[in-house]
């Protein structure tokens, strides 16, 4: 009988781990060359124009900053949660919330303030909306057991059809012919760009340096060593006198918060309305799960693997048009990443063997 | 029919980041052998017990079986090949109860899983060997002597030739230990090969034929036992003599500093397992509880300390009342805690080994202002905890995990007493540790004695209790079977208390 045998591999060496993540990547894209090929495409026509497209132009370049900004910002945030092994997979809805809240202030305070106070006051309000919503699943956790990964991921739909029902119904903005889309925010709200760009530089500014925060954060204070000795270990933590509560609701807060910033700077830097969930997030939220673990849950790298997804995003908008591909194929591209991705990591961890043997 | 008659290591050298951990070790047992495996901590006897175990690949060298070359490449492969071991750490599913644990693995076990033949099977088995657990039980609600002895049990269950034990009397009573010692001996007439790692002299020269003794990874010493004696064993072991019976000076002991008063505490099930404790522990003394692991200690000691909360009764702390304050404030107030299971509660073990030295003690203002920390003043204090506490270490930016396991259980003692806590709680304090660093250990707890701390002694091993402490507690079902001065000659009947059937 043909036999799989698993067993956890004792030491593993940073070049045994640098190499393992550029097989994975290679592996990764041999399997996308399939893919190509048997949608009718060359795969490597497809890859060239996915890296023009992404980095190989300069309005590649400029489209794939602008996607890294909300990457690298949820990306991050996402990171602390998971060093604490707290699963969080809501930002998607902890976006929205952001946006909702920080266009709603946006919309009601705008008109009367100045852009260096409406813009802060925007942000925070962002914070606070994906913050909250990041509380609720610590809380239901710690107090009720409430698996986390279900209740994060069920509050992004209902995220999602809030900000549907806002937008159909009582957000619905008067200039915008009927569309369901909330008015336009005002001048003073709106974020400024790189001209000849879509980059809207204070939230990627915000970003960098959320990101430079986070990593003191987690590396260097007492607050990012209970984090870490929660998620080593969570019977030591508890020997160690840690307040769960208290440590696991703040990281919830700052993960969603993180997310919530995104979504303010995607209305008030690139749509400057809200309109459906899908057009405002494009699946940021979950695209930034791969954003953190591929940054081996470290917020400075999220910087890097950002930049490296949104490529992929970009350069898988490029594919689109120019090989004629369905839409999906983005999703298939990173998903099939991230699927190689995680075996890489698999086959890191254990050493697996096929072997014959009998009875 | 048996699948090993003789097997031998030869050349065996292995590296970790370059740094030998075994070098060039040439050992060899036969079937109907008992062989003994020396050295301190740290002196890569794990290491070379896991290459046969197929956990770590050697960097040089091979291991034959009956003359023949073999590779063993993983646990699964070890078995085939009917080694079987009992790890120094519990390597049991938490969640999963104690029949399950047995059978995982168990490669005669049919697809479909016939639950109730197998617990026969076992309970059979077990009631061979004079094993006493709940096979139903969880893991996580075992206490650690119980959980050893799954761990045996299922290495014999899978029906290993070679069977190895990492340290495994460490938290065996001395009546579990004569049975263990039955069960080996017995192996050993059937023609089983048996490799024990223990700390533990008289273990060695009672039980084992042949003993191998380890330095720095390197072999020291091979001897028959019948040509040595503890003396020459230890001096061969860390290159000196070693005192084994300490003087205790006799020391009045002072003031009361903690007062358990009439405490109940349940356990994870609701059931409670301390019914109604009282006791008084004082300045300049070493108070010891004895008994059979699993009878309240564990949560006894857990009460103490905040890690559960007591049902009713009392705990008072130098005239404050403690029960049911958080961890960290009963920390505060001045008790330290060695934890009985040092893995699971004691460190973070992927965490940094600097890091690993100030839990619990991270929140004070020596080492953190209200934001960060100061890794500096960090990594000083545990270069200064290694050196003075023997910890043997590549480095301290190592993950902890990476110790063996008595330097892992130095530097728990070295974070826990190192600032001379007014009240000590300590659960087999030295499980593990070498005879150099027990000798060290039981030196700093009577020092800690002569300067007017309190230590609260757990313990299995009897000869620890008497050596070290004042006044000795015997602990059955949850209940305090007698509280004896320690030159009371009535403490001879202490087997009895411990089994219950004397109340003094
Ligand atoms: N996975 C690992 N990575 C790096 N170093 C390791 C690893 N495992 C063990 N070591 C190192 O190898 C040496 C030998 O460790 P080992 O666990 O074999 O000691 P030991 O003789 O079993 O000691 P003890 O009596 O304390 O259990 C130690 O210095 C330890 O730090
Ligand atoms: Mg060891």
């Amino acid at each position: 009988m043909l036999r799989l045998k698993v067993s956890d591999r004792q030491e593993i060496t940073t070049l045994h781990s640098f190499l393992t993540l550029v097989f994975s990547i290679v592996t990764g894209m041999l399997a996308i060359s399939l893919i190509f090929l048997i949608s009718g495409a060359n795969p490597l026509y497809a890859f060239a124009k996915i890296f023009t497209g992404s980095f190989g132009s300069i309005y590649g370049i400029k489209e794939t900053i602008t996607k890294a900004i909300p990457l690298i910002l949820i990306g991050a945030g996402l990171a602390v949660a998971y060093k604490a092994k707290f699963w969080n997979i809501g930002a998607e809805g902890q976006l929205l919330l952001g946006a909702i809240f920080g266009t709603w202030v946006g919309l009601n305070l705008g008109e009367s303030l100045p852009f260096y106070i409406i813009v802060p006051l925007m942000f925070l309000a962002g914070f606070i909306g994906g913050g909250l919503l990041g509380a609720i699943p610590a809380i239901l956790k710690i107090r009720y057991s409430v698996n986390e990964v279900i209740s994060t991921l069920m509050l992004n739909y209902i995220c999602a059809e809030f900000l549907t029902f806002l937008i159909v119904g009582p957000w619905k903005g008067k200039t915008k012919f009927g569309f369901p889309y909330t008015d336009d925010l005002p001048e003073s709200a709106i974020l400024g760009v790189i001209s000849g760009t879509r980059i809207h530089y204070f939230t990627l500014i915000l970003g960098i340096l959320s990101v430079l925060f986070l990593g003191f954060l987690l590396f260097k204070t007492r607050f990012g060593y209970e984090v870490r000795v929660i998620g080593e270990n969570p019977n030591a933590a508890k020997y160690a006198g840690i307040s769960f509560f208290r440590t696991l609701l703040i990281v919830m807060i700052i993960s969603g918060g993180m997310a919530g910033l995104a979504g303010v700077g995607e209305v008030a830097g690139i749509h400057h309305y809200l309109s459906y969930p899908a057009s405002i997030s494009s699946g940021y939220g979950f695209t930034a799960i791969i954003v953190a673990w591929l940054a081996k849950l470290n917020p400075i790298y999220v910087i890097i693997s950002g930049l490296f997804f949104a490529g992929i995003l970009v350069g898988g908008d490029a594919i689109q048009i120019s090989l004629n591909l369905p839409a999906a194929t983005v999703f298939v591209f990173n998903g099939t990443l991230l699927v190689f991705l995680i075996m890489g990591d698999y086959f890191l961890k254990h050493r697996v063997k096929l072997q014959w043997s009998r009875t | 029919m048996r699948k090993i008659e003789q097997l031998e290591m030869a050349g065996i050298t292995k590296l970790f980041h370059g740094v030998p951990a075994n070098k060039d070790i040439n050992l060899s047992i036969r079937s109907g052998e008992i062989l003994g495996l020396l050295g301190e901590n740290g002196a890569g006897k794990t290491t070379l017990m896991n290459i046969l175990y197929g956990l770590y690949q050697p960097d040089a060298g091979q291991v034959l079986i009956n003359g023949k070359p073999v590779r063993i490449s993983s646990p699964q492969e070890s078995k085939m090949h009917g080694i079987g071991m009992v790890h120094q750490h519990f390597m049991l599913i938490e969640s999963h109860s104690a029949m399950e644990n047995i059978c995982l693995g168990y490669d005669a076990a049919p697809l479909v899983f016939p639950k109730a033949k197998l617990k026969r099977q076992i309970i059979e088995f077990s009631r061979k060997f004079n094993f006493d657990v709940d096979l139903d039980k969880p893991i996580w609600q075992l206490s650690a002597g119980e959980q050893q002895r799954v761990e045996i049990i299922k290495a014999l269950f899978n029906g290993a030739d070679l069977l190895i034990l990492d340290e495994p009397t460490s938290v065996l009573t001395p009546q579990e230990i004569k049975e263990l010692f039955v069960i080996l001996n017995k192996m050993k007439d059937e023609g089983h090969l048996i490799i024990l790692i223990s700390h533990k002299l008289d273990e060695i020269m009672e039980l084992c034929d042949r003993v191998t003794v380890l330095q720095k990874g390197a072999i020291v010493g091979d001897a028959e036992t019948k040509d040595v004696d503890k003396k020459i064993l230890a001096r061969m072991m860390i290159g000196r003599d070693v005192i084994f019976n300490i003087e205790r000076e006799e020391i009045p002991s002072s003031d009361r500093v903690l007062s358990v008063d009439k405490v109940v505490v349940t356990s994870d099930k609701g059931i409670p397992v301390v019914s109604n404790i009282s006791f008084d522990l004082y300045r300049n003394e070493i108070f010891g509880i004895a008994g059979v692991s699993g009878n309240g200690q564990k949560e006894l000691v857990e009460a103490i300390t905040g890690l559960r909360k007591i049902e009713s009764g009392s705990i008072v702390l130098d005239d404050q009342e403690i029960s049911n304050l958080s961890p960290r404030a009963i920390y505060d107030k001045g008790i330290s805690h060695v934890p009985e299971e040092r893995i699971k509660f004691g460190i973070a073990p992927g965490l940094f080994l600097y890091e690993n030295a100030i839990l619990k003690q991270h929140h004070l203002k020596k080492f953190a202002s209200r934001l960060s920390l100061a890794y500096n003043t960090v990594k000083d204090h545990t270069r200064g905890l290694i050196e003075s506490f023997q910890v043997h270490a590549p480095g301290i930016s190592i993950p902890t995990k990476n110790l063996s396991g008595g330097n892992i259980q130095k530097l728990i003692l070295g974070r826990e007493i190192d600032d001379n806590p007014p009240v000590l709680v300590a659960s087999h304090p030295t499980y593990g540790l070498d005879v150099g660093a027990t000798e060290y250990l039981r030196k700093q707890l009577l020092k800690r004695r002569k300067e007017g701390g309190a230590v609260l002694l757990v313990s299995e091993d009897l000869e620890e209790i008497f050596e070290l402490c004042d006044r000795v507690a015997v602990i059955f079902k949850g209940e305090f079977m007698g509280v004896l001065k320690a030159d009371d000659p009535k403490l001879c009947d202490i087997g009895l208390m411990m089994a219950g059937s004397l109340r003094i």
